[in-house]
């Protein structure tokens, strides 16, 4: 049973449809790399996964929980599934100790020494035990966005989406959050990126999938992606990511 | 100008028939001062708690509580102050079904207080409202998504992110409605209320000394009024977020 599992989703903004009959799997412990070119609805694909995003057909499910159902219990599915933003979105009024404990003690109602006790484990390991009392704004871009690594680790997730995690970061700063990712993708994280970054697609990624257009034009191992399988599109958006 | 400066009505604190401390006047001033804060402070409750609620209403998603909210805002920040104090004070009860109608003119304790306070209350809660959707709406999309996407309740999403965002962020404009709350207090005394402005006017009556009556009050509603400022300038500093810039008022 596929982690997540994707068939058929359309979604439109009013007359306007973003997504076009997406269909796909992500199973446990695979890192899949989503990119095409922006307005691709690459972005748009990844925040329906856990219900930011609404859809008006098809279904999506995560460990079997149905995404559109209006039964579920979104706020319960979302606490299991980690999100990372382009603008990393740490919280700016709480320390960064605060913003990893704030779901863990509300959502997850563990004791303040357990979220605190996670907390420093998780920002060890992203290697920002020093900053704990910090806050975000006093981080620099890369820093900031290993916290909120850590934030969506502290719950234990199940799946970890990363949407354009690199894209917002100078340069210099790209690799220290790859490298974290990298490493959460070595463990058997199972992952869903949303990035431009082909040297991480190539080094990290199993499969790739190319959107165009609200549609998921290839879906395939990152070797037949990187080889000759691709199609038209994916090869004019590889050629002109690849030798900017 | 033919007039006789008198300052020491300001400084009577017992009658005595042969000055011109007909009435203690000092006491007078002080207990208009007290119903002035007084009617201020319970109305600044009321409108402080109302305000974000409807604030916070005015950026939910379900139709039916936004349509609520914007439809109170409308109503209560587009009718005069005066008009509103009138009808509360003059037509809501006769609205009433006899026995509570009766009740709020005359059974309640200190009926033109009340009526004051919760005119005053509600009113401004209809501009806190409006600083508070705007400080809400100040924050992005993405926070609200970062908030959602770690589990966290619609509820708990304003509780531990938006409104103690938002709060810091109308700071300044949430001074000037609290200012804004206690210079309208003295629309009370429209309706029989002794505040600070309804005694000043008693003692002009009284004295003929309306200059120095009228300099005692300017002089009383300045020094509160900047106190205020100053005390929330503190406030603003004490929670300013760190890393954010912000300027401040210097």
């Amino acid at each position: 049973m596929p982690m997540i599992e994707m068939s058929s989703v359309n979604k439109w903004y009013d007359d306007f449809q973003v997504l076009k009959d997406c269909s796909t799997q992500v199973a446990k412990g695979e890192v899949v790399v989503v990119c095409g070119p922006s307005g691709s609805g690459k972005s748009t694909l990844i925040k329906t996964v856990n219900g930011l995003e609404p859809f008006q057909e098809g279904t999506i499910t995560v460990d079997e929980i149905s995404v559109g159902d209006p039964a579920t219990d979104l706020p319960r599915l979302r606490a299991r599934i980690g999100m990372v933003f382009q603008n990393f979105e740490l919280f700016p009024h709480l320390s960064i100790m605060e913003n990893i404990k704030l779901a863990q003690l509300k959502v997850l109602n563990r004791t303040d020494d357990e979220s605190a006790k996670r907390g420093m484990e998780l920002l060890d390991r992203v290697g920002l035990v020093d900053q704990a009392d910090k806050f975000p704004a006093q981080l620099s871009g890369g820093q900031q966005q290993r916290v909120a690594i850590a934030r969506g680790l502290a719950m234990d997730p199940i799946a970890m989406l990363f949407d354009e995690p690199t894209s917002a970061l100078d340069p210099e700063m790209i690799n220290e959050v790859l490298d974290v990712m990298t490493a959460l993708a070595e463990d058997g994280m199972t992952m869903m990126v949303v990035t431009h970054e082909m040297g991480f697609a190539r080094r990290v990624a199993h499969r790739v999938i190319f959107m165009d257009e609200g549609r998921i034009e290839e879906d395939c191992t990152k070797d037949d992606f990187f080889g000759t399988a691709r199609g038209e599109r994916a090869q004019e958006f590889l050629s002109k990511i690849l030798t900017h | 100008m033919n007039y006789n400066w008198d300052w020491s009505v300001l400084f009577c604190f017992v009658e005595d028939p042969v000055s011109s401390c007909t009435q203690p006047f000092f006491y007078w001033i002080v207990s208009g001062f007290g119903w002035t804060i007084s009617v201020a402070a319970a109305a600044w409750v009321i409108a402080f708690s109302l305000g974000s609620v409807i604030g916070v209403l005015r950026t939910v998603e379900n139709p039916y509580l936004r349509g609520f909210a914007t439809v109170y805002v409308t109503i209560f920040r587009n009718i005069p102050l005066l008009v509103q104090m009138f009808l509360w004070f003059f037509v809501f009860p006769e609205l009433l079904p006899d026995e509570a109608g009766k009740w709020v003119k005359r059974g309640m304790p200190l009926p033109e207080f009340w009526t004051a306070v919760v005119c005053l209350g509600t009113y401004t809660a209809s501009r806190v409202g409006e600083q508070v959707r705007a400080g809400i709406e100040a924050i992005t999309q993405g926070q609200r998504y970062a908030a959602m996407a770690m589990g966290l309740r619609p509820v708990q999403v304003y509780r531990y992110i938006l409104l103690p965002v938002s709060y810091r962020i109308i700071i300044p404009p949430l001074t000037s409605d609290f200012l804004g709350v206690f210079k309208n207090s003295s629309l009370a005394l429209t309706i029989g209320v002794l505040e600070l402005t309804a005694q000043t006017r008693q003692i002009e009556e009284y004295t003929f000394q309306g200059f120095e009556a009228f300099t005692a009050a300017t002089l009383l509603y300045i020094v509160v009024t900047a106190i205020v400022m100053a005390v929330m300038r503190v406030v603003e500093g004490r929670v300013v977020i760190p890393g954010m810039i912000s300027l401040g008022a210097k």
